[in-house]
């Protein structure tokens, strides 16, 4: 509790930052904080990034493991999302099982990389109804300094990229890619005193009145959207939040 | 215990555990001694006395000493006393005798509540680190307005400077009242340009503290930085 | 432990392991201090195959309160493995395995900690294996060792950590992944080595008397050298900074 302290304070000095057109990290309003990701960072896992945004930094890890199909899908391979935001990566996380906002964290990075179709799961499917791959992606936090969905979603999509079927373990022949078909790439954006600010730390995550994250994809299409916190957008916020999430989206995915 | 960048040469670095000296000199803060040996206990830079053998430790929670200056944030408030985070692991309680205040039993709230910025001094901690401190001296009193940095309270020397020059350097080239509390909080206000330079040499001390010449880069740094008027 | 598939020579007729190493040589091993912003101290390690992440919060208010200690800290170590950090996937959460492994390391660190000068808080370590190849306590208690100086902890020394076995009948050092699931024994052990005390010790498999005191020496004499990594780390961490040349952590 004792380093939430500072946070409101610095609500005054940020907004007034603000107002004059600059942000405490001197970054403009648009503008995402340096990125550094690594992939194949775990051998442990068939595909894996660590990724760096600014100081905050996770480690995505995807495993794939013969399971069989939902029911309701039984030609699909199973995609599931988990986020750990563990105690190490910052004071305001605490152990235990997951509180609402791993589990929101999880869900929208879920929702980005699902509806976006990022991997083709059909491709997943060994025997429809009966066997298929699992693909669990896992996020876990390091260090926590705001923005936990483009982080892990950079990470997910670079991890993908770079990730293999593990077939020759399962008696199946070689390892093959993994069956990549899309980049949704989210961008989110908060909204302080009526200023949308990209990417943002964790003292502006906790003054913000409002937050949208929006999945793009490279075709120019949206496959995604979360909007957070208690305050609210305009109609014109909202698109303008969507223009910047293609743009600097389409920037992101040309440098994975 | 501040660092002299006109003096030392090699800064040593000591680890845990690290011979410092065979010596019957008194083992000073950050260091322990066993079997006439002077060992480091912290990680920090080996500091040598005529009486007595040091480490300055480059990091480390702020330990409440008396007579420190220091600034809280109240985080409870009672009925006849308030609750105060000095950014160390032990909160510590304001008592409404130790304000400048008259504060009847209860009215506790009309005069600071959760949230406000004091500037108080440590008058005593027992043996078991219970702190205790006070409004009462001159010069002390609840923040209003500014905004809080905090840094690492080993570097809080380091912004002070060698007999304050550190800080009269970031007073008068940036105009901002500042105060620096020994807990590694740092309460600054002014001209909203002239605050972001000072906490901008701040960031600067904290990162090169150990570093020598440092005197020289912040004053080089505000003369190339200074907002007009100032 | 069990016996080996009969296609695999642990000890080839060389005298080497699986991975080319002698009986007594240990896997790399790199250390990095003051990796993580928001943690009070932390470090990295990386040891062989194993990545494992060490970062300290503290001392500072004791929760849970009921565990309090008036006269000391305590020292509250959390280990933990990521669902991706081992070949099958496994659950997140701490298992029983992982509640075992931070007492010790727990046990172990408090040996060495000022307790004393923090009465009433906790000096909170969180150790995440991020990549697991056999040896991952020891690799976590040797990162808390160093992430707790990198957090200006008091402590009497650091704790050096480093496993010993029997594979093939043949005493080894530092058991990688296949050699602790088809060896013979498994000997973990934390050393301080300016006092000469071990502060953590488990050992299961099959040991004669002597096996086992071979393995002991082993064991602590790694140890030495890891401590001599350990120090290094942390010098490091700073003295490229005090020369002005580098960027910060």
């Amino acid at each position: 509790m004792a380093k939430d302290v500072v946070a409101d304070l610095k609500r005054d000095y940020i907004t007034r930052l603000l107002a004059k057109g600059m942000r405490s990290d001197g970054r403009q309003f648009d503008e995402m904080r340096p990125l550094k990701v690594e992939t194949n960072y775990v051998g442990s896992a068939q595909g894996s990034a660590l990724v760096h945004l600014g100081d905050t930094t996770v480690v995505v890890g995807v495993k794939l493991i013969l399971g069989e199909p939902f029911p309701d899908t039984p030609n699909t391979g199973v995609l599931t999302t988990n986020a750990e935001l563990i105690p190490m990566a910052s004071e305001t996380f605490e152990s235990g099982p997951p509180d609402q906002t791993s589990i929101e964290v999880a869900r929208v990075v879920d929702r980005g990389i699902r509806e976006g179709h990022a991997v083709d799961l059909e491709k997943l499917c060994l025997e429809p109804g009966k066997r298929v791959w699992i693909m669990f992606v896992d996020v876990h936090v390091l260090d926590y300094d705001g923005n936990l969905f483009d982080a892990a979603n950079i990470g997910a999509n670079a991890a993908f990229k770079t990730a293999m079927v593990p077939n020759k373990a399962a008696g199946l022949g070689e390892d093959t890619p993994l069956p990549v078909k899309h980049q949704p790439i989210s961008i989110t954006v908060v909204k302080i005193d009526g200023k949308l600010l990209v990417d943002p730390t964790h003292d502006e995550e906790r003054v913000a009145d409002a937050r949208l994250t929006v999945a793009t994809l490279e075709t120019g299409n949206l496959c995604a959207m979360q909007k957070g916190l208690e305050g609210a957008f305009t109609l014109d916020e909202v698109f303008k939040v969507v223009e910047t999430s293609l743009r600097i989206g389409a920037e992101i995915r040309s440098r994975l | 215990m501040g660092s002299n960048d006109s003096k030392e040469a090699a800064r040593e670095i000591v680890v845990p555990g690290e011979l410092l000296a065979i010596s019957s000199k008194r083992a000073g803060p950050g260091t322990y001694s066993e079997g006439g040996k002077i060992y480091a206990a912290q990680l920090g830079i080996k500091s040598v006395r005529p009486d007595s053998i040091s480490v300055v430790p480059l990091s480390g929670q702020y330990m409440p000493i008396r007579g420190d200056l220091v600034v809280g944030k109240i985080i409870g408030v009672g009925s006849s006393n308030w609750l105060v985070d000095i950014n160390s692991p032990y909160p510590s309680p304001l008592h409404v005798n130790e304000v400048p205040w008259r504060v009847e039993f209860g009215e506790t709230r009309k005069f600071m509540s959760v949230g406000d910025i004091v500037l108080l001094k440590i008058v005593g901690v027992d043996e078991i680190k219970r702190v205790s401190v006070s409004m009462q001296d001159h010069g002390l009193r609840k923040l209003t307005g500014g905004m809080v940095v905090e840094l690492s309270p080993s570097k809080v020397p380091r912004v002070i400077g060698k007999n304050g020059s550190m800080i009269q350097t970031l007073k008068t080239m940036t105009g901002c009242r500042i105060y620096v509390g020994q807990n590694g909080r740092i309460w600054i206000d002014g001209e909203l340009d002239n605050m972001v330079l000072a906490v901008k040499a701040i960031e600067m001390i904290e990162d090169e503290a150990h570093n020598l010449g440092l005197t020289e880069k912040i004053t080089r740094f505000l003369e190339q930085n200074k907002v007009a008027g100032v | 432990m069990g016996g080996a598939p009969t296609d695999l020579k642990l000890i080839d007729e060389r005298g080497l392991r699986l991975d080319g190493r002698r009986p007594d040589e240990m896997r790399p091993l790199k250390i990095e201090a003051g990796v993580l912003n928001k943690a009070d101290g932390s470090a990295f390690v990386e040891w062989g195959m194993n990545k494992v992440m060490a970062a300290v919060y503290g001392p500072r208010e004791c929760h849970p309160r009921h565990l309090q200690n008036t006269e000391r800290a305590l020292v509250q170590c959390h280990y933990n493995m990521a669902s991706f950090s081992v070949e099958d996937r496994k659950r997140p959460g701490p298992d029983r395995r992982s509640h075992e492994i931070s007492k010790i390391i727990s046990e172990a660190l408090t040996h060495v900690v000022f307790t004393e000068y923090f009465p009433r808080t906790s000096i909170d370590v969180y150790i995440e294996v991020l990549q697991a190849n056999a040896g991952t306590r020891c690799a976590g208690l040797t990162a808390a060792s160093v992430a707790l100086a990198d957090a200006g902890v008091p402590m009497r020394d650091l704790v050096a950590s480093v496993a010993a076995g029997k594979v093939a009948n043949t005493i080894v050092l530092d058991l990688g992944k296949e050699e602790d699931n088809f060896g013979q024994a498994d000997i973990p052990v934390g050393y301080v080595p300016r006092t000469d005390e071990v502060v953590l010790l488990q050992m299961d498999g099959d040991l004669t008397r002597e096996e086992f005191e071979k393995g002991l020496h082993m064991a602590v004499g790694a140890c030495k050298k890891v401590y001599e990594v350990q120090r290094d780390a942390l010098k490091r961490r700073y003295s490229a900074r005090a020369e002005g040349q580098g960027e910060g952590a």
